[in-house]
């Protein structure tokens, strides 16, 4: 029997997208079976940010609405062995689907998959209640900024009163050099805002825009820090201690000179 | 100068004292909304209470919570009429 994991934030653009499909090829990559369903019906972007949009034939709605089977609606990625995206009906809007039946669903994609990632989509409306209905587990998304912490910690009410117990947080976008500075609030801060466990950190990084223009998760690209990131996560997730990793860049000419004269 | 060289150097404290202190705020209040109902019961507690005391005007009767500043505040406005004999005496 697999888990179901709901990816959610409140705000849009922290990352939410990016997240699921780097969670989803993480876990691909380390041999499980899994399943992306793109729950943000009549705004589809995980096809997109996955490089399947040319793929699609049948969507979530059908599925729900009988009109196809649940295997048809499946698009297999070519790159990953085991990884798998169910995507959003782009022309239907939140209310095509029902909590039920997306409790049915994850319930039906359960028994084929090891583990089964939804895309939740922003706000805490029906397209929030639908996604995180079928949920075992939730990992809220947040930024450094104040709109993004504010909605991430009415999302984890909302979460609680669902009987989704202690969600995971990803802090994404951060800018060490920004928190060394004193102009962005630093992992620390966060965490003492909300209160909840921290899945992972992810730092700001040009590598997500070029790998997201290509449809290629980062999770797959070995040289970049975004991309350990999200190794790092999907280890965390299945159980393994990983140590967060060190987000101070190299210093430069001017970082060492500080260094050497004690100003750090 | 200074103020140049603190920036330099990042010692001016940094905006995200702003940030944390906006963010401490807002939720304070996203966190506190009470249910109107729950006012209400609050209301008609508070109504028992004081009427033991005093003579209030319980139509005009308002009870909010309010923030002023860094804080969030239950403001009571209640308009008293009379004050009980009993409550003159022991006082």
């Amino acid at each position: 029997m697999g888990e179901v994991i709901v990816i959610t934030s409140g705000k849009g653009g922290v990352g939410k997208t990016t997240t699921t499909a780097n969670i989803g090829a993480g876990l691909a990559a380390r041999g499980y079976k899994v399943v992306m369903v793109d729950a943000d019906i009549g705004l589809r972007n995980l096809d997109v940010v996955l490089g399947l949009e040319n793929r699609i034939v049948f969507d979530l709605v059908d599925v729900t609405s009988g009109n196809c089977r649940l295997r048809q609606a499946l698009i297999k990625d070519k790159r990953l062995e085991g990884l798998h995206l169910l995507p959003a009906a782009q022309t239907k809007d939140k209310t095509a689907v029902s909590p039920e039946q997306m409790k049915a669903l994850c319930e039906e994609l359960k028994k084929e998959f090891d583990y089964v990632i939804i895309d939740c989509p922003a706000g805490i409306e029906q397209g929030f209640k639908n996604a995180i209905a079928g949920a075992d587990k939730a990992v809220v998304v947040t930024t450094p900024e104040v709109a993004a912490v504010r909605d991430a910690d009415r999302i984890i009410g909302l979460l609680e009163a669902a009987e989704l117990r202690e969600p995971k947080l990803i802090i994404n976008r951060i800018r060490p050099k920004m928190v060394r500075q004193g102009d962005m609030m630093s992992i620390e801060d966060i965490i003492d805002i909300l209160a909840i466990d921290l899945l992972g950190v992810i730092p700001e990084d040009e590598m997500i825009v070029i790998t997201t223009n290509r449809g290629e998760p980062v999770v797959l690209n070995q040289n970049s820090r975004s991309g350990q990131a999200y190794r790092n996560i999907t280890a965390r997730l299945l159980g393994e201690e990983v140590p967060f990793m060190n987000l101070e860049e190299e210093p430069g000419l001017w970082g060492r000179l500080r260094k050497i004269i004690g100003l750090k | 100068m200074l103020d140049f060289l603190y920036k330099l150097f990042g010692r001016d404290g940094g905006s995200k004292n702003v940030a944390k202190e906006r963010l401490r705020l807002v939720l304070l209040h996203d966190r506190t909304s009470i249910s109107p109902q729950l006012m209400d019961t609050l209301k008609v507690e508070l109504i028992k209470v004081i009427s033991n005391y005093m003579e209030i005007d319980e139509e005009s009767l308002e009870v909010s919570l309010d923030s002023s500043g860094t804080t969030v505040a239950l403001v009571a406005n209640i308009p008293v009429k009379g004050i009980k004999r009993a409550a003159r005496t022991t006082a």
